[in-house]
């Protein structure tokens, strides 16, 4: 008896099966079809989406729920393009992607083909690493050196492009556990000198503040962060994927900070004289005006990624590694601070400016979302998608523990929260799941509700429905004179129905007084996703705001009764 | 133009167009398809234009040698090594601009000339050691090789001939002493 010979794309499903992958969503096409075929006898669960780019946000879901790679596979041409916006959005946010594309049969390569698109030259820009490939002798190394790359250092997407006769043809190559990269290094312990000078700083401070940012919560920084911040006494503030890092419910945290953070948090910020970034990359939501950011503060960086020092502020400590391991180094070299006037001015003005929204005049998302944070208590995983209810979530949901709060923040990807929260439900089945999302961003990937319904996913989606496209309203509202251009969604469907419509549970909230109710019954349901639309007050501002380009200090709490210039800053 | 020197009068002196500095990196590379292109990404993106570029085999086949000369803001250069550090494929990316390196360039120029009448170009070829390539009727090809500033005197010598063709390697360059290139 002879023994069959696998083809390429059989080869390519084991090497996937030996990277310990459980899902992969994907949508068929010519292409891909010798891929999808192998799959057929594998146990790794496939997931059929309705559009590519849903696929794409399912795994950065799952990614960022887990820390594990994220596995997508599409055709080519439109197939591949549709992954566009998902690679932008996981490079930006360094989330660890997979993207396998089919591929023309390589004969037919820049012949324009049908289906055909120069994919890997497409997505330079928005890879950490791509391939395309030339020989099914490749095929081994090539899916272990992108997982490697993918989920090692920053993380970041990896594409790989596979022409079709490739995937099909006979594949005898062995499986490879060797790495030869000469040029690519994991870094992992900060230089000693770096961090004992980091010591000195902080132990001279008087108003330090310890920044988080998504390196913390990448290489799970948070446990070492927390022990810092108490041993020296110094508050804590995270970035919009910071969050979770360190529990937002810590005495010493401050919340968010930046754009829309917490005006106690942007004070701080605008007042130390030490600002410590862990996995930040100082980006331009959170400083405001540069050359008046923190102007006299110490400024000490911890990143993985050397090319993040220098790119915006000039640090005085650069601490070249792992966030964890470098934090871990430092805690045994601090000393406790004096900090005790710096944390009591932080505690006036967190009595003097807390977050606040009015209790009167119908339904409001910040009740919504302040309800919701008491009803799942740092328990549940949160989504967003991109918008004010992504600031108002980020502001009223404190996230508790790392990894539950995925939100598209380097990108701003809209349609991002709901196939997120699908991703996380697939990796995380027994834990609630919200996606927290606006009527624009959801209807940009709402044909995944059949995803999540033929799947039987328990995915909440709490919709905060203002018919508008509520912070394009907000910044003309105050920017641009009240000229609303393209802000206004007339036409929306009815959300409860659109859920009905897939099999999903709807649930409407109207008035304050439904808010607690429904969401408990939402919570409490099991059987398949349920869609809970907050019919709230179509005219609210998120607040506290920093204009775009304007310095920290220029902060407004709440609506300036007087014009305001057009920010300078970008978007 | 009817008015044009009135508007002249009023508008300010025209300021002295001020060139962005060049810079000269050098950068040890996988030799694997789409390299060039990652590389050159790294510049288009942050508004640098690459001025030469040379790509070539390194001293293990699996290895490639690009020295580019490039101009652009300098406070963005080390931005633009960093992240030329962290493409995959590269094995280190190294700033040469100040340092004293060993440079060169080739030059191929073709000058349209009758062939009794090129003393004076002979003159100014001879004096730059360049040597005569091709030898014709109506044209002839000068080659010349050094430092691309001495290549740039040479060639704005020879503009007032009728120089129809120019091609430069671009600039190469190696590390002295026991530095790495």
């Amino acid at each position: 008896m002879t023994k069959k010979i696998p083809t390429g794309g059989e080869v390519l499903v084991r090497c996937l099966e030996r990277e310990g992958v459980e899902y992969i969503f994907g949508l068929s096409g010519g292409a891909a079809m010798p891929i999808f075929d192998a799959l057929v006898d594998s146990k790794i669960k496939l997931i059929l989406v309705r559009h590519e780019q849903g696929g794409t946000h399912m795994a950065d879901g799952y990614a960022r729920a887990t820390g594990r790679p994220g596995v997508v596979l599409v055709t080519s041409g439109p197939g591949a393009t549709n992954t566009v916006t998902g690679l932008l959005t996981a490079q930006m946010d360094s989330a660890p992607l997979v993207v396998i594309c089919g591929q023309t049969i390589s004969p037919m390569l820049g012949k324009d083909a049908f289906q055909e698109a120069d994919v890997t030259g497409i997505t330079y820009p928005v890879v950490k690493h791509s391939y395309l490939v030339k020989a099914p002798a490749d095929i081994p190394r090539i899916v272990r050196e992108a997982f490697h790359i993918a989920t090692s250092g920053r993380p970041g997407p990896v594409l790989i492009d596979l022409p079709k006769d490739i995937g099909q043809g006979p594949c005898t190559a062995p499986f490879t556990d060797v790495l030869d990269l000469p040029g690519y290094t994991v870094p992992g312990r900060g230089d000693a000198d770096r961090i004992a000078e980091a010591a000195r700083f902080l132990r001279d401070s008087k108003r330090p503040v310890l920044y988080v940012g998504h390196g913390a919560v990448i290489s799970d920084a948070g446990k070492a962060v927390t022990e810092l911040a108490e041993k020296l006494r110094a508050p804590v503030v995270n970035t919009l994927l910071g969050k979770g890092a360190v529990d937002e419910t810590h005495p010493l945290h401050l919340g968010m900070f930046g754009m829309h953070g917490t005006a106690y948090a942007n004070k701080a910020v605008a007042d130390c004289d030490l600002i410590m970034s862990i996995g930040g990359r100082w980006d331009d939501r959170i400083t405001g005006r540069l050359s008046d950011f923190c102007r006299s503060a110490v400024k000490i960086h911890v990143d993985i990624d050397a090319s993040e020092f220098g790119k915006i502020i000039q640090p005085d400590v650069a601490i070249h590694g792992d966030a964890r391991l470098v934090i871990e180094d430092l805690v045994p070299q601090v000393e406790m601070a004096d900090t005790a006037e710096w944390l009591a001015r932080i505690a006036r003005w967190r009595k003097q400016y807390p977050l606040k929204y009015p209790k009167q005049g119908g339904l409001r998302a910040q009740h919504v979302l302040d309800r919701l944070n008491e009803i799942t208590a740092g328990q549940a995983i949160l989504t967003t998608d991109v918008g004010q209810h992504q600031m108002w979530a980020a502001q009223f949901c404190l996230t508790r523990y790392n990894r539950t709060w995925l939100s598209s923040g380097g990108a701003g990807t809209m349609g991002f929260g709901f196939p997120a929260a699908i991703g996380a439900q697939f990796a995380h089945p027994h834990t609630k799941v919200w996606a927290i999302v606006g009527d624009g961003g959801f209807q940009m990937t709402c044909s995944e509700l059949a995803t999540a319904c033929v799947n039987k996913l328990p995915v909440k989606v709490l919709i905060i429905n203002n018919n508008y496209l509520g912070m394009i309203r907000q910044w003309q509202e105050m920017f641009y004179d009240n000229r609303l251009s393209g802000a206004d969604l007339e036409g929306n469907p009815d959300f409860v129905k659109l859920a009905q419509a897939y099999g999903a549970k709807g649930l409407r909230i109207r008035r304050p007084a439904d808010v607690d109710r429904t969401l408990r019954e939402a919570q409490a349901w099991d059987n398949g996703p349920c869609i809970v639309v907050a019919e709230v007050v179509k005219e609210d501002n998120v607040f506290p705001m920093i204009p775009a380009g304007a310095s920290l200090a220029e902060m407004l709490i709440e609506k300036p009764k007087h014009r305001l210039e057009k920010p300078s800053g970008s978007t | 133009m009817m008015g044009a020197p009135e508007m002249a009068a009023l508008a300010p002196p025209p300021a002295p167009s001020v060139k962005p500095p060049l810079h000269t990196i050098s950068l040890f590379v996988n030799n694997k398809p789409g390299v060039l292109v990652r590389v050159a990404l790294v510049f288009s993106r942050r508004g640098f234009n690459i001025e030469s570029l040379v790509v070539s085999a390194g001293a293990e086949g699996r290895f490639s040698r690009m020295t580019i000369v490039c101009s652009g803001n300098s406070d963005d250069l080390g931005q633009i090594i960093k992240q030329l550090a962290k493409l995959v494929d590269v094995v280190h990316a190294i700033d040469h601009t100040s340092d004293e390196s060993y440079e060169t360039e080739v030059a191929l120029v073709k000058i349209f000339s009758a062939i009794d009448s090129r003393t004076h170009l002979l003159q100014i070829a001879e004096h730059f050691k360049a040597k005569v390539v091709d030898y014709g009727n109506d044209s002839l090809i000068l080659q010349v090789h050094g430092p691309s500033e001495k290549l740039d005197a040479f060639i704005d010598l020879l503009r007032p001939f009728k120089l129809a063709e120019l091609v430069r390697s671009g600039k190469l360059l190696m590390a002295r002493g026991t530095r790495v290139t």
